[in-house]
């Protein structure tokens, strides 16, 4: 999944970053085809630059090696909100075909089953990002055909990568448009709580690189450390 | 300069609103024990990313409503005692004021500045409009619709930094969060530090908080920890982690508190 998310980023690429898989893609890119990326944390970091993955979106690297560290008001109001972000990820609990998200609660909002995170930076994230990047590990429990809660709108989404392939929105609705390699489009679809569009030219994603599994593993080698 | 236990006993009354704000970094935990310590009792607490400390004071029943946007342990998971509060009223109910970042960011701006309420280009879509304390409003001069969030205005804001002067000047530097927001939009303020200089030193992208915008100055060394003080020590993540055990249960919760908080000689 961040090999593919990856892949996806370039040189010239601003991209705003979570902690976990988006942080995992964005460093493995900086690391090999794109070194030049711009990764800018919500925590008020500009152009980190970290050497092993942060645990948090806090941690003292990436105020170490970043190229500016801004307060969070000015983070929000200068850089996302003035649309100086081209690429924002997102993860979530659930997510439907039109890559609405929620990350706020499972049942009803005011006597939740499970009380999640919240939001955080993603309603802005969603609507001020040229594009968004949403990760996710596919499971009915989390592709479903109705959200709990609307943290987020999908309008922004551009791709959904998860662990068996890579949606894209065809006419508004998320349809899968490569799978990874040994995955059938029967096992996404088994995968989806909604009746999953499947492109007429599905494609198979490329294998990991060796480049690319020693920079990964690397990187995570270090973050364990 | 003063104590912390004579500064939170002092500054801090039951039924305030208070803020102990902190973005990963400088999060004043010694601060938040010396609260759980006094006994504090229907607090309003404000935070952006609420964590392990407000687990904390809210598993001990200090708190009667939270105001926020991200209430998790950062890169672990779930905040057990908030999803306990929120899930099975234990200790007891807690109510929630949920917004986003940018949201929150900006009503900490307007507070600072002495504006009613910030605007922003955001809540636009989803469900939190209806959960939440927003307006939308038009602007005047556009006519684009634009998101209007009330400004935070807490009885009492309390930071953590690095270092202040005999003075009381205050400096922190490393990733600055909303800290020096909180502190002008709070009506008092206690900030607890690293350790008193008799100079500060400029540094990069440091900030200074002038003495006579802060009501008191205490120190707290690794009054931060687990979070970090950049340039004094590292982020604990093995305890942050470890807090995930920890809080899952009750019991295992109180006997920490029991253990690490109450059993604890404050400064």
């Amino acid at each position: 999944m961040a090999i593919e998310a990856a892949r996806r980023l370039s040189n010239d690429t601003v991209c705003f970053v979570g902690i976990g898989l988006p942080s995992t893609a964005a460093n493995l890119a900086r690391r090999t085809h794109a070194p030049d990326c711009v990764l800018v944390y919500e925590s008020g970091t500009i152009g980190a630059k970290p050497t092993e993955l942060p645990l948090s979106i806090g941690d003292g690297e990436l105020a170490e090696t970043a190229d500016s560290v801004v307060s969070v008001p000015e983070m929000f109001a200068y850089w996302l909100q003035g649309g100086r972000i081209d690429v924002g990820f997102l993860g979530a609990a659930q997510i439907d075909k039109h890559g609405n998200l929620n990350s706020t609660v499972i049942g009803s909002y005011d006597s939740p089953t499970v009380r999640l995170p919240g939001g955080g930076g993603a309603p802005e994230i969603a609507t001020s990002c040229k594009d968004v990047f949403v990760m996710l590990r596919q499971s009915p429990r989390t592709f479903v055909e109705r959200l709990d809660f609307t943290t987020s709108v999908g309008d922004r989404v551009r791709v959904v990568i998860t662990d068996l392939g890579i949606l894209e929105p065809v006419d508004g609705e998320l349809t899968l448009v490569a799978t990874h390699p040994g995955v059938s489009a029967d096992d996404a679809r088994a995968a989806t709580g909604w009746d999953l569009r499947v492109a007429d030219d599905l494609r198979q994603t490329r294998a990991p690189t060796e480049d690319e599994l020693d920079a990964l593993r690397s990187l995570r080698q270090k973050g364990e450390g | 300069m003063t104590t912390l236990r004579e500064a939170v006993a002092s500054l801090v009354h039951d039924g305030d609103t208070v803020a102990l704000e902190g973005f990963t970094h400088l999060i004043p935990h010694a601060a938040g024990h010396e609260l759980i310590r006094l006994g504090k009792r229907d607090l309003t607490l404000v935070r952006m990313t609420p964590d392990v400390v407000y687990d904390q004071l809210i598993g001990m029943g200090c708190a009667r409503k939270l105001v926020f946007s991200w209430g998790g342990n950062p890169g672990v998971g779930s905040l057990h005692r908030l999803r306990d509060a929120v899930e099975h009223g234990w200790p007891q109910p807690l109510e929630l004021e949920e917004h986003s970042h940018a949201g929150m960011a900006a009503a900490y701006a307007a507070g600072a500045a002495n504006l009613p309420f910030a605007v922003l280009r955001g809540y636009s879509g989803g469900d939190l409009p209806q959960q939440t304390r927003v307006a939308f409003i038009e602007c005047p001069f556009t006519g684009e619709r634009l998101a209007a969030v009330r400004a935070l205005r807490p009885d009492v804001g309390i930071v953590h930094a690095q270092c202040a002067d005999r003075r009381g000047n205050v400096q922190l530097w490393g990733i600055l969060g909303v800290q020096k927001e909180t502190v002008l939009a709070s009506a008092r303020s206690i900030v607890t530090v690293e350790e008193v200089v008799d100079e500060l030193e400029p540094r990069p992208g440091a900030i200074v908080l002038p003495h006579w915008v802060v009501d008191a100055v205490c120190v707290a060394p690794r009054g931060a920890h687990p979070s970090y003080a950049h340039g004094y020590y590292g982020r604990d993540n093995r305890f942050y982690r470890e807090w995930d055990e920890i809080s899952r249960d009750r019991d295992r919760f109180r006997a920490w508190i029991d253990e690490h908080v109450l059993g604890a000689v404050t400064a």
